[in-house]
């Protein structure tokens, strides 16, 4: 089971109200290679993977979660107070339209978030190089939204969450290569 | 200028309509010279690891103005 | 009781923040280095060192975990009546 844990994994700040850049982190909110994504992703295909790196995708997974949850906040934040004309003028009239000021699992787009963003092929090698991929896409999303943004404090908490897709991606390289050896030999450095 | 990015050269036609950029530039995290972590890497403090986003001094990666 | 979101508080859950980011960093590195001795060692004195500043934390503002897992008896349903993550 899982329990939540009433905080963030990192400081959320955002300095101004600009539900422009909600629009753009509903990237990595609902999109392919966001934080959803990357949570569900890990989190199923542990069930099939060698017991060796099961404790990894359960806790990558685990953490990807906390970061949907920073994901949330700084669209709440961005969007909370803003008006429908506010919204309208963002390109978010169709979300409002929908959904009011909710939060929903779609991409920058407005394209609702599917399961076919996400792959378990029940090969370990071709399950994991999905993973790393992720992470490296996810590191690039978080570059053209620390791009599009001069609020420097929604820039910091952007620049934490990139650089943990940089250790995540090297764990699941560290996963294939426990995966790659044979039982007998030692891994070197 | 960090040595986590490469450059290429961006080709120029000469009916491009928007002016040519020249160069473009891409980033390589220091993850993809690392196969497998060795121990006892150098740490950050627990407030800058914070910070930073990771525990370990050889796997920062920093990007935009820091 | 309401939390008083005072400089107290919010420096409070940045030292907690800090020692349990340093505890996911060292859970991921011990899931593919098992046999590190050293990082286990830092594990554990961190455990150690969370224990402090979560009681502190618990006791001045409210639970940190839901379902009975926070260690500290409750007078009042404090879950409730604190903001939430996002909104602090």
């Amino acid at each position: 089971m899982w329990i939540y844990e009433k905080k963030l994994q990192y400081p959320v700040r955002v300095s101004k109200c600009d539900p422009m850049m909600a629009k753009l982190l509903m990237e990595q909110y609902g999109g392919a290679d966001g934080e959803l994504a990357a949570a569900l992703r890990y989190l199923n295909q542990r069930y099939t993977i060698p017991d060796k790196v099961i404790g990894l995708l359960t806790d990558i997974g685990t953490e990807e979660f906390a970061h949907l949850e920073m994901i949330a906040t700084m669209i709440y934040k961005l969007t909370k107070d803003a008006t429908p004309d506010q919204l309208k003028a963002a390109g978010l009239g169709p979300h409002f339209a929908a959904h009011d000021s909710a939060l929903f699992y779609t991409n920058a787009n407005g394209v609702p978030w599917t399961a076919s963003y996400i792959q378990a092929k029940g090969d370990p090698i071709a399950d994991l190089y999905e993973d790393i991929a992720a992470e490296e896409k996810a590191r690039a999303t978080y570059q053209w939204l620390i791009d599009l943004t001069d609020d420097v404090d929604l820039q910091d908490s952007l620049k934490f969450l990139r650089e943990r897709e940089v250790v995540h991606s090297l764990r699941f390289r560290e996963a294939v290569e426990i995966l790659k050896e044979k039982q007998s030999e030692k891994r070197f450095y | 200028m960090s040595d986590q990015v490469r450059y290429f050269e961006v080709f120029a036609g000469p009916f491009d309509p928007c002016p040519p950029i020249g160069y473009k530039s891409f980033q390589v995290p220091p993850n993809h010279f690392i196969t497998f972590q060795p121990p006892n890497l150098p740490q950050f403090q627990p407030y800058e690891a914070l910070k930073l986003g990771t525990l370990w001094q050889p796997l920062y990666s920093p990007y935009g103005s820091q | 009781m309401s939390i008083q979101l005072d400089e107290a508080y919010y420096s409070l859950l940045h030292e907690l923040q800090a020692i349990d980011f340093v505890l996911v960093e060292l859970q991921l590195y011990l899931d593919t280095h098992p046999n590190d001795a050293a990082a286990l060692q830092q594990f554990n004195q961190f455990v150690e060192l969370r224990k402090r500043v979560v009681h502190h934390y618990e006791t001045t503002y409210e639970p940190l975990l839901q379902f009975g897992r926070s260690n500290m008896p409750v007078s009042s349903w404090q879950w409730i009546e604190a903001p939430w993550p996002w909104q602090v």
